[in-house]
């Protein structure tokens, strides 16, 4: 769990600011309060949809049937993209580190990529974690890569934004809750029973930030 | 059925990590060689001479690794150096040593798709960011690392080492045209860089010189040689 949640996980995060950049050069991210309820808002929103589908994952849904249901809960095409990719890169970091046949079977039939929280669930299941785990990394890594990249775009103090997201801790404990309990009904409801909730603005923005020509992050 | 999974065939692959000289098909993969070094060393520059030299002769690719922009790709695409399909630029968020050392994965995704698209290759640079003498290419990524430093930066930096300077399988000193103009001391550098890097090449470069990037192409051709007859 650990290993997996760590920002140091050689999957390509590094390189994604999960729309902190578009965000900072819009001026909705300024300082470390504006950073926090950033966080919040896609904590509550991106996250749990992501945590979601990454419990489902690891509760033994089908992966393939998740990565439509992440497609349908992903309307920016850029982000789809950008999914899509980080979940290639997190499978080849993933099949050196836990191998299994599952994640084999998904490499397979996703060529191109599966979404990257269907790969993380996965990948948890590997690694012999729960529906839990797997959600906390995907809530984690929600908040965690944008307070990264903020601190590299602003000059952040950097324990202001470790400050931040320890703020958030209570409220991850509620949004893994929600996204394993749902993954538990989900088993028997289908996707349907997943979270879907969504950031038009993270949406927007995202698109924008695909046609800037300088940039530091890739999105 | 979505647009961007249309082909449900697996693609063989490597599925992860480089170490692994082959193919799928079994075939000996193309060479990977890692050029890194100080911002403004002529890493970009030397990339280019080296294609204009090696593509008639070998199937070439490029990976840039650009830290904000996409001007090193776009320069070698205006300088029209190798056609656009066989030159990939990889975003490294501010951080380009993490994406040649600490997570390659962007880096093994852009080799490995240059030699699924454009492929078979014979060689693959995969340029760094600019970056700082700290700067090395993981094992996993590519097979040899160039490190560029130029003689303007100062001719104390062979003196001052680090793992670029150190380690690199060819350290190269560019701009030698340049040294009597900033007062850089060539004979200096080259016992500096013996001092730390006993056995290691040197290849002293001036690439505005006629065939300037000559000891480097002759460099690559010895490890190219050495690639394809090492056994499968």
């Amino acid at each position: 769990m650990l290993v997996l949640a760590d920002g140091r996980f050689p999957a390509g995060g590094h390189a994604h600011s999960g729309g902190a950049e578009a965000a900072v050069a819009a001026g909705r991210i300024r300082d470390a309060d504006s950073l926090e309820a950033f966080c919040r808002g896609r904590l509550h929103t991106a996250g749990l949809t992501a945590a979601g589908l990454a419990a489902a994952a690891a509760a033994g849904l089908d992966p393939l049937v998740l990565d439509d249901a992440a497609d349908a809960r992903t309307p920016s095409p850029a982000l789809r993209a950008t999914a899509r990719r980080l979940g290639r890169q997190l499978m080849r970091a993933a099949r050196a580190t836990w191998p299994s046949s599952e994640l084999d079977a998904l490499a397979a039939a996703r060529p191109r990529g599966a979404h990257q929280p269907v790969v993380l669930g996965l990948t948890a299941r590997a690694a012999a974690l729960g529906p839990p785990d797997a959600a906390y990394a995907a809530g984690y890594e929600a908040v965690s890569g944008p307070a990264t990249a903020a601190v590299r775009l602003l000059s952040l103090d950097p324990f202001d934004a470790t400050a931040v997201l320890a703020r958030l801790a209570p409220e991850l404990d509620q949004v893994a809750a929600r996204a394993a309990d749902a993954a538990r009904r989900a088993l028997d409801e289908g996707p349907g029973a997943l979270p879907a909730a969504s950031a038009p603005l993270l949406d927007i923005a995202a698109e924008h930030h695909a046609t800037w020509s300088v940039r530091l992050f890739a999105s | 059925m979505h647009l961007d999974h249309a082909d449900n065939t697996y693609p063989p692959r490597h599925t992860y990590g480089a170490p692994r000289p082959y193919r799928p098909d079994g075939t000996r993969r193309a060479l990977r060689i890692g050029l890194g070094g100080p911002v403004g060393s002529g890493k970009t520059a030397t990339v280019a001479a080296l294609c204009r030299v090696l593509r008639d002769q070998l199937s070439l690719a490029v990976v840039t690794n650009d830290i904000y922009t996409r001007e090193d790709a776009e320069f070698l695409l205006r300088n029209a150096v190798l056609p656009p399909e066989r030159i990939t630029a990889v975003e490294t968020g501010a951080c380009p040593h993490t994406a040649i050392r600490d997570d390659i994965s962007a880096n093994l995704e852009a080799v490995e798709e240059l030699e699924e698209t454009v492929g078979p290759l014979d060689l693959i640079l995969v340029e760094s960011g600019g970056d700082n003498l700290t700067a090395t290419f993981s094992k996993g990524l590519v097979d040899a690392q160039v490190f560029v430093i130029d003689v303007a930066g100062g001719d104390d930096i062979p003196r001052k080492g680090g793992p670029g300077v150190t380690t690199a399988d060819l350290l190269v000193v560019n701009k030698t045209d340049l040294a009597p103009y900033v007062g850089s001391d060539l004979a200096r550098m080259a016992r500096d860089a013996r001092a730390q890097r006993g056995e290691l090449p040197v290849a002293f470069t001036s690439l505005v010189a006629e065939d300037g990037v000559r000891p480097i192409t002759d460099w690559v051709r010895t490890c190219l040689a050495a690639w394809t007859a090492a056994p499968v």
